[in-house]
């Protein structure tokens, strides 16, 4: 199908890509989500506000933290040395999305406000308790991951808000990653994905993130898998108590691509497989 | 709107709605059927052409917004002869019925680019975006590993376990 009409504003700054979206404009950036909506007529939006333009596009250290534009490109932040060395999960978790072709063109900030439920970078962001900024008609405001995904493809934007940046705590030198994905082909939209960051101080688990995406309306933070592992050795039992609990955490549904009780059990699986690699250093 | 895009080497201008997408704009406006326009929806790969020396899904870009790009489609692979990828293809028999084949061309001259030494995995993975009806992929993969090893015959890849 073709995309029903719309006026077309290439913004030329930040400030002008909100004013155009307050009159109920949405923002374009790398467009690997949007057209393929537009060009279905499931998003008839009256005006596109094309920001891909805008020189919101850094990858660098930032003191304690790594910063991304929102408009780098996926391919661009994965293939980043600064990225790799500073936080490798993220790393590997972008090597996952979509397939190159689409990470050429697609935005880190484009899929954290698209917020697909099965996608791996607002799920490993919410593992890294990553924080976005936000412009908006009265300002900036800066807004966590724990509190930016809403629902299935609802996020904290408001209308007329513009996703410009991205800070990612960077992980301990001693953290270890793991991550476990279930999906049809290499490189599709996660069944099921799992992503988990571990610090290990003398035998014993010092800090633990899990996070889960295609389980549920959101990525989710498996708080109570994590607060298991604390203070404690990652045996076969503990990480397979860790993988019960992040299972319970998700609230999946049937879909055409799997089952809810599928999706669930998968949760279980992909965690322990992501705790193991991770504690296996 | 007016855009003027440098296509195989070209300058073209032409008007296009915003609506247009940059498939429809080489296909229909500047006449370059090479571009096979499937899906819409960036599932199939049948239009993925070179965008400033990118793979780019052209049903997934609106021309407006590759106004002032360096397009590649598979019209501007071939000069007098077929590229050492194309020939390659036409040798190892890894296209039926043509509708993938720029699309796989397109994904292949990146990986190649980038990875002159593929393993049998890693071109799979390559192209595992694009959508074959006709090959079952084995004569692609055939056609990629090939062109990697200079073009020559070489012997097939084992088939994939079940």
């Amino acid at each position: 199908m073709k995309a029903a009409p719309f006026d077309y504003v290439r913004a030329s700054s930040a400030e002008a890509a909100v004013e155009a979206l307050r009159g109920g404009g949405v923002a374009l950036a790398g467009g690997q989500s949007l057209i393929p909506l537009l060009n279905a007529r499931s998003r008839r939006p009256r005006v596109v506000v094309d920001v891909s333009r805008l020189p919101l596009t850094r990858i660098e250290q930032d003191g304690p933290a790594l910063a991304l534009g929102a408009l780098t490109r996926l391919r661009a932040a994965e293939t980043s040395p600064v990225v790799r060395r500073t936080v490798p999960l993220l790393a590997e978790a972008l090597t996952h999305v979509g397939h190159v072709s689409v990470r050429n063109r697609g935005t880190v900030g484009g899929s954290v406000a698209h917020a697909d439920p099965a996608a791996e970078l607002p799920a490993v962001l919410l593992a890294l308790d990553a924080v976005f900024s936000v412009l908006g008609p009265d300002g900036t405001r800066v807004v966590a991951a724990r509190d930016f995904f809403l629902g299935r493809h609802r996020t904290a934007l408001a209308a007329g808000e513009l996703l410009t940046g991205i800070r990612v705590p960077l992980p301990p030198s001693t953290a270890r990653h793991g991550l476990a994905e279930l999906s049809r082909r290499p490189d599709d939209l996660a069944i099921t994905a799992v992503f988990t960051s571990v610090v290990l101080a003398d035998g014993v688990v010092a800090d633990a993130r899990i996070a889960v995406a295609g389980a549920g309306p959101t990525p989710i933070r498996a708080g109570a898998a994590e607060n298991l592992l604390r203070g404690r050795a990652p045996t076969p039992d503990v990480l397979a108590a860790a993988a019960d609990a992040a299972a319970a955490a998700t609230d999946p549904v049937d879909d055409v691509h799997a089952p809810a009780a599928y999706r669930r059990d998968m949760a279980a699986v992909l965690t322990r497989r992501a705790l193991r690699e991770a504690v296996a250093g | 709107m007016r855009i003027t895009v440098t296509v195989n080497g070209r300058t073209r201008s032409a008007d296009c709605e915003p609506r247009r997408t940059l498939a429809d704009f080489l296909r229909y406006d500047l006449g370059l059927t090479g571009v096979h326009v499937g899906c819409e929806q960036g599932a199939c790969g049948s239009c993925t052409v070179l965008l400033d020396g990118a793979t780019a899904r052209s049903c997934c870009v609106l021309a407006v917004q590759a106004d002032g790009s360096d397009i590649t489609t598979v019209e501007g692979m071939a000069t007098t002869s077929l590229s050492p990828l194309q020939e390659s293809f036409r040798r190892h028999h890894a296209l039926q019925c043509g509708f993938c084949t720029p699309g796989m061309l397109a994904v292949a001259t990146e990986l190649l680019r980038d990875n002159p030494e593929p393993t049998e995995a890693e071109i799979r993975t390559a192209i595992a975006g694009n959508l074959c009806r006709c090959t079952g992929y084995h004569a692609i993969v055939t056609a990629i590993a090939a062109a990697a090893r200079g073009g020559d015959g070489g012997s097939p890849p084992s088939p994939p376990e079940a």
